[in-house]
């Protein structure tokens, strides 16, 4: 256990007579890039929104490098050291690009290596010609980089990207790839995506779930071979 | 600013000079809301609540100790910590801004109505009489500290008004442009990203609310010592609505905004005092609901990308607090 970043034990949420996430026990290695993958309603977007405290479980622990998190404030659990890029781009849309990046390093660095670390990711991102535009008038493609590189910035030990191919050409779903595979050689990451182009290109272990629940954990070729799978997103399953 | 301050004196009357000295009080109002409801994004509806508090506590204060300095000091801190505790409950319990809304006017005129019920020998603070509607008048004026015999003339109250102002003007833009007041206002743009961040939003909004709260109430203290004296009105919903109307008019989001607003606002109630052609209340209205429907980022803001777009750049909103 412990040289796992992060492990959920039995996780349930349930709205009503929903079961949003059921039962789910999930658990991420140092330095692992997990996909995870399921369709519409499967419960990805509600196990992040736990993961990051926005939403409290009502049954079930989270730990992250073995400390109980469940339950915990949103500041204190990103404190940690959890970045999240949301689904819908959360941004300051009145700020800048430079801005935003400022504000996610500033709060762990002195003002001088804050600067340096701004102008670094940038240059990572690839979004330096953007750095002074107003964040509200980008692309929502624009917009996706410009969250990870400020979910960059804070320098989190866990990543989690919800959909960040989501609204991007093709050679952007290229170039964010090649993003994530970069990030993956220092930073864990659980990346949440529909576009199976580019869960191909990144994926090593994939998890699926569906209606709330894990449906099958394993690696990305046996993943594409496995019925259940296509039964689930081709809508054909039986029983459930 | 500073250089208009210290010129005045030499070219305008005594009348004139107490009425730029009301000015100059009441643009520090108006900086209170316009640093709170502007960068903090808070909707303060009962800003007069720590005006009054202010000037009422320099009042009692006051008269008590028959001696400015303390009542002076004690004029920010009640007010501070009173919004304190007001926004700790508010902000910790996690208040959506309609509810803010509601609750800050409710304080406000919850103190109009309790004070305008204090009339009577029974209602006094030590040998300081809260005399209800009537109000408290013959108030002790400011003195040099420590020497409560040597009172400030008008020339000098300019002076010190003016003074304060500045370095409140002046301090607001460091407080902004340093890391807390930025993160205050990437909270007014995004609470979630800001929690996300690892940043705890409640505890920004409670601070910066703190703050807008001792400033309101230093206003106030100036105020009550403008006129040596304090009512009720101090809390009336005419104060609160005027200071909003303030920041609307003169812009949300910049500080030289509510600067202006209140300048042309209180300049327009002292014309439209001396005739009796029509209604002021009812032109300030007029003027509130024409700022709302044509000009709803007020003066400063709309001149500033005027001034922009004849220049050829679109400048980002927010983080430059620059006049």
């Amino acid at each position: 256990m412990s040289d796992a970043v992060l492990q959920t034990v039995d996780l349930s949420i349930r709205f009503g007579g929903v079961e949003a996430v059921r039962h789910v026990n999930f658990t991420l290695a140092e330095r692992e890039l997990r996909c995870l993958i399921g369709p519409n309603g499967a419960g990805k977007s509600t196990l992040f929104k736990l993961l990051t405290g926005q939403l409290r479980p009502t049954a079930g622990r989270i730990l992250f490098r073995g400390h109980d998190i469940t339950g915990d404030y949103t500041h204190s659990i990103a404190r940690r050291g959890i970045g999240i890029k949301t689904q819908v781009p959360n941004l300051f849309d009145g700020l800048t690009v430079r801005e935003h990046l400022w504000l996610s390093a500033r709060r762990t660095n002195p003002a001088g290596r804050t600067r340096e670390i701004v102008d670094e990711i940038l240059e990572r991102i690839g979004i330096a010609s953007l750095a002074n535009g107003a964040v509200g008038q980008l692309s929502h493609g624009l917009r996706q980089w410009v969250e990870l590189g400020t979910v960059l910035a804070g320098n989190p030990e866990l990543i989690l990207l919800d959909e960040p191919a989501a609204g991007m050409t093709h050679d952007e779903v290229a170039r964010t790839a090649e993003l994530v595979r970069d990030i993956n050689r220092t930073h864990a990451l659980i990346v949440v995506e529909h576009d199976m182009q580019f869960v191909k290109m990144i994926a090593r272990t994939v998890t699926v779930m569906h209606q709330g629940a894990v449906l099958v954990e394993d690696t990305m070729d046996r993943i594409l071979e496995n019925s259940a799978v296509r039964d689930v997103y081709l809508g054909k399953h039986g029983g459930a | 600013m500073a250089a208009i301050a210290v010129g005045v004196p030499r070219v305008v009357d005594q009348f004139g000079l107490l009425q730029l000295t009301i000015f100059a009080a009441m643009c520090i109002l108006a900086l209170s809301l316009g640093v709170v409801w502007g960068y903090g994004g808070i909707l303060c509806f009962g800003q007069s609540a720590f005006f009054g508090l202010g000037a009422y506590t320099y009042a009692v204060t006051a008269i008590n100790l028959e001696e400015s300095t303390v009542a002076v000091i004690l004029s920010i801190m009640v007010p501070a910590v009173f919004a304190a505790l007001l926004g700790y409950f508010m902000f910790y319990g996690r208040l959506s801004d309609v509810y803010l809304g509601v609750i800050t006017l409710s304080v406000t005129l919850i103190f109009f109505n309790l004070m305008n019920s204090t009339a009577g020998d029974v209602y006094r603070v030590g040998t300081a009489r809260l005399n209800g509607f009537n109000g408290m008048p013959s108030l002790p004026t400011l003195n040099v500290p420590g020497d409560p015999g040597r009172l400030l003339d008008p020339t000098e109250t300019f002076y010190l008004v003016m003074a304060v102002l500045v370095i409140v003007y002046v301090g607001l833009h460091a407080l902004l442009a340093s890391h807390f007041g930025r993160v205050v206002v990437a909270i007014r743009e995004n609470e979630t990203r800001c929690e996300l961040l690892g940043y705890d939003v409640r505890l920004h909004k409670l601070l910066i609310f703190t703050i807008g709260g001792g400033i309101a109430g230093l206003a106030g203290c100036l105020f009550a010592n403008w006129g040596a004296f304090v009512s009720p009105n101090v809390f009336s919903l005419t104060m609160t609505s005027q200071i909003i109307i303030w920041v609307i008019v003169g812009g949300l989001g910049t500080l030289l905004g509510p600067i202006i607003g209140c300048l042309i606002m209180q300049y327009l109630a002292t014309m439209l005092g001396t005739q009796q052609l029509a209604n002021t209340n009812l032109i300030f209205g007029t003027i509130f609901l024409a700022f709302v429907l044509l000009v709803p980022r007020g003066l400063v803001p709309s001149l500033r990308r005027l001034g922009a777009r004849l220049v050829g750049r679109a400048p980002a909103r927010g983080l430059e607090p620059g006049a």
